[in-house]
């Protein structure tokens, strides 16, 4: 009997079916919805950039993996998630394009891969792209088109609201508004949200207390609560990217926290500030609060006595 | 009639744990009885504590029950002859815990012929009982292998107040408890009324998962006539029989960090050990075979197989008509927490309750990745720890953190590793921060 080829390893020896990969692939499911939503509203330039974006993050990540003599990680699918995202933060516009593949770069070779790769980054690389994007090609960011083929410019609901100007909130929920590629429509983020639950991936409480403290405190100063809800980019942002694994909490109390930190700060921009938008700059700050938060939330271990000093 | 399964609910359910595969095949057969091998050996390590000495040479005539290892330390338990022969070597073997063990070999005359000198022994005091169980050899039957006449002889100042017998079973592929508690329902149950009466305990309940109803059915049936013992039926969630976790859900008592069962008033003993007991007081035959089951892909027919302590891994696997294909990976123990051998010619312990054998497939673990902070891990915990940042702390060697996020109550149960989507291997960095924290303590 050949035994020294026997395997002798560390319990337990049985893993659960689960990857990395398998993960990443349901949230590229749960972005299927507002991808098509995007193509259906804004024709195929939202194809184009959605491929694009998409097509670049991964060659990025590639890339720099060769370049620094790494072992491929594309395979987790992670970069594709990052290009699918950052394309729906991106207007319908044709210079949305080239942009994508610079928000790209910015995601993944810097944002993530220079961090340390997967696991590693602080921020989220599609927030943190979105940002850089906003603040660097102002005009191209807020290039708003309404949907349909003729690409007609608008201002989006935040904007319109701030001159008095109405908008439906079926318009809204479908995502017949002007805005973001995957921003407009609430039906479709929803749908994702659903299946990303089901599937176990994430839970209730980022999205719930973010979108939840937004709708609170709007509803206090107020506001519309619903027409915050479905506006801008909160349930993109709250479903898709204040979710990340890598950038959010990992227990249920600091993930509670982390979302009301988000909608508090969100809901100060929108009301307060210069800008119409303020949900990726309430999730970039709180990001860098997550190592804060993770710290002050260590649960309780099972039969602990009192705390170790 | 009445319906067991509501007779009596778990009182708690416990935190985090995860839905493993049961892989319950060999819960059908009847055990089967092996015959004595040609040879055994027993090594004098089969219990947590200090190791026995050998009482027996080279050369010397033993039979079966026959005393050949003893320890003059309090937490240790003697060894005894499985089989009747002659010792024909007494060598070092190296432990799965890398200690090197005194271990004897005999050789079987294959009579099997009982040692004279083996009688009921007379139990009138508690005293008495403590003793018989010590010379009886007995340890938990459960996998761990504390010694039984320790765990059931508590200092003074703390009061007994339940007994709880485990027949929880977690495991994957294992079923050598639920067979015990089938085939040997009375030895359970008066083995249960015997630790009762000498330790003066009221209160008794027995933990199975609800995968075995059978258990839950039978115990109670025979147990009727005295209200005080009560099989409960557990919801089946991996690490539901670890002791710890058993004791919160049957009596809701969390025992400290650091602590012992007896320190909430409970002591928890395997359904197996338990059955010993009653055996033990009619014949006086000390604990020298072991039922185990013998299952993996690539075991020919799996069963489970009533076995001299002391059997080679190997003669177990031919008896259960050898391998169907190379094995990649021989486990003692169930996949969660066994210990996996490197070798076949590794002989069997008191606590063994499965052999395991993987073809290759099952034996080669997915290589580790980027863990990506998705909390899985923390939410499997059912020590509520986070095994994430434990990993990284065991990576960066960093004792006080460790001590911080409360490595020492990891109980190493698997679930953090078995629910990793990055296939990390907690357990393995856990275990290596355990040692970083005691031997930086030590300086």
């Amino acid at each position: 009997m050949p035994e020294n080829r026997l395997i002798v390893n560390s319990s337990p020896h049985l893993k659960s079916m689960r990857t990395t990969r398998g993960i990443m692939f349901d949230v590229i499911i749960a972005l299927v919805p507002a991808v098509i939503f995007s193509i259906y509203f804004f024709s195929y330039i939202a194809a184009v950039i959605v491929a694009v974006s998409t097509a670049t993050a991964v060659l990025f990540e590639v890339l720099y993996n060769l370049v620094a003599k790494k072992k491929q990680t594309a395979g987790n699918l992670s970069a594709v998630v990052t290009g699918i995202i950052l394309a729906l933060n991106l207007p319908p516009v044709k210079s949305s394009i080239w942009i994508a593949a610079i928000g790209t770069f910015v995601a993944i070779v810097i944002v993530k891969m220079l961090f340390g790769g997967i696991g590693k980054n602080i921020f989220n690389p599609a927030i943190a792209a979105r940002v850089f994007l906003t603040v660097s090609f102002a005009g191209q960011m807020t290039a708003w088109v309404a949907p349909g083929v003729d690409g007609i410019s608008t201002a989006t609901p935040l904007a319109l609201i701030q001159n008095g100007t109405s908008v439906g909130y079926l318009d809204l929920f479908l995502g017949n508004i002007g805005g973001s590629l995957g921003e407009t429509s609430a039906l479709a983020l929803l749908i994702g949200l659903l299946w990303l639950l089901a599937r176990k991936v994430i839970t209730w409480h980022i999205p719930v207390s973010f979108i939840g403290t937004v709708a609170l405190f709007s509803f206090f100063f107020g506001q519309d609560p619903l027409f915050h809800v479905l506006a801008g980019g909160l349930l993109l942002g709250a479903i898709f990217m204040a979710t990340d694994y890598v950038t959010s909490p990992t227990t249920w109390i600091g993930k509670l926290i982390f979302g009301f930190g988000c909608g508090l700060i969100t809901i100060a921009i929108r009301l307060f500030g210069n800008l119409p938008e303020g949900v990726s700059f309430s999730i970039l700050f709180m990001n860098a609060l997550v190592p804060l938060i993770d710290r002050y939330t260590v649960p309780k271990s099972f039969g602990e006595v009192k705390a170790n000093a | 009639m009445l319906n067991y399964n509501t007779l009596m609910k778990q009182k708690n359910r416990i935190k985090g744990g995860v839905k493993t595969p049961h892989y319950k095949n060999t819960a059908k057969a009847e055990t089967k009885v092996m015959p004595a091998p040609e040879k055994v050996e027993i090594t004098m390590l089969h219990h947590i504590g200090a190791p026995c000495l050998p009482t027996v040479g080279k050369g010397d005539q033993v039979f079966v029950g026959t005393k050949i290892g003893d320890s003059d330390k309090f937490v240790s338990a003697p060894i005894h002859s499985s089989v009747s022969g002659t010792v024909t070597e007494i060598k070092k073997r190296l432990m799965s815990n890398g200690a090197y063990v005194d271990s004897v070999v005999i050789k079987s005359d294959g009579l099997q012929t009982i040692d004279p000198a083996i009688e009921p022994p007379v139990v009138n005091t508690r005293e008495d009982f403590i003793r018989a169980i010590r010379e009886s050899g007995l340890v938990g039957l459960g996998g761990a292998g504390f010694p039984a006449h320790v765990k059931l002889n508590p200092p003074k100042d703390k009061k007994i107040d339940y007994l709880l017998i485990n027949a929880a079973e977690c495991e994957p592929y294992i079923t050598s408890d639920y067979r015990e508690s089938i085939e040997n329902s009375w030895n359970v149950i008066s083995g249960i009324n015997i630790v009762m009466d000498f330790l003066g305990i009221e209160n008794v309940l027995i933990g199975v998962e609800d995968n075995k109803p059978a258990t839950v059915k039978v115990l109670n049936d025979i147990a009727d006539t005295d209200k005080k013992i009560t099989a409960v039926s557990l919801k089946s969630k991996y690490p539901q029989g670890a002791e710890k976790m058993l004791i919160y859900a049957l009596t809701g008592r969390k025992v400290p960090a650091g602590g012992l069962p007896m320190d909430v008033g409970v002591i928890v003993m395997n359904v197996a050990s338990v059955s010993f007991v009653a055996k033990y007081l009619k014949t006086g035959m000390p604990l020298v075979r072991k039922r185990l089951t013998v299952d993996g892909a690539v075991v020919r027919e799996p069963a489970n197989v009533d076995a001299c302590i002391g059997t080679y891994i190997k003669d177990l696997i031919d008896f259960c008509g050898g391998f169907t294909e190379e094995p990649y990976k021989i486990l003692m123990g169930g996949p969660m927490m066994g210990v996996a051998q490197y070798t076949v010619d590794t002989p069997i312990l008191k606590q063994n309750n499965a052999i395991l054998a993987f073809n290759k497939k099952q034996s080669i673990l997915p290589e580790q990745t980027a863990c990506i902070r998705c909390g899985n891990c923390v939410r499997a915990c059912p020590m509520s720890l986070m095994p994430q940042q434990l990993d990284l702390l065991s990576n960066s060697g960093n004792a006080e953190g460790l001590v911080k996020y409360n490595v020492m109550s990891c109980i190493e149960c698997g679930s953090c590793s078995y629910v990793c989507p990055a296939k990390r291997h907690l357990v393995q960095a856990i275990r290596k921060g355990k040692t970083i924290v005691k031997t930086k303590g030590s300086k």
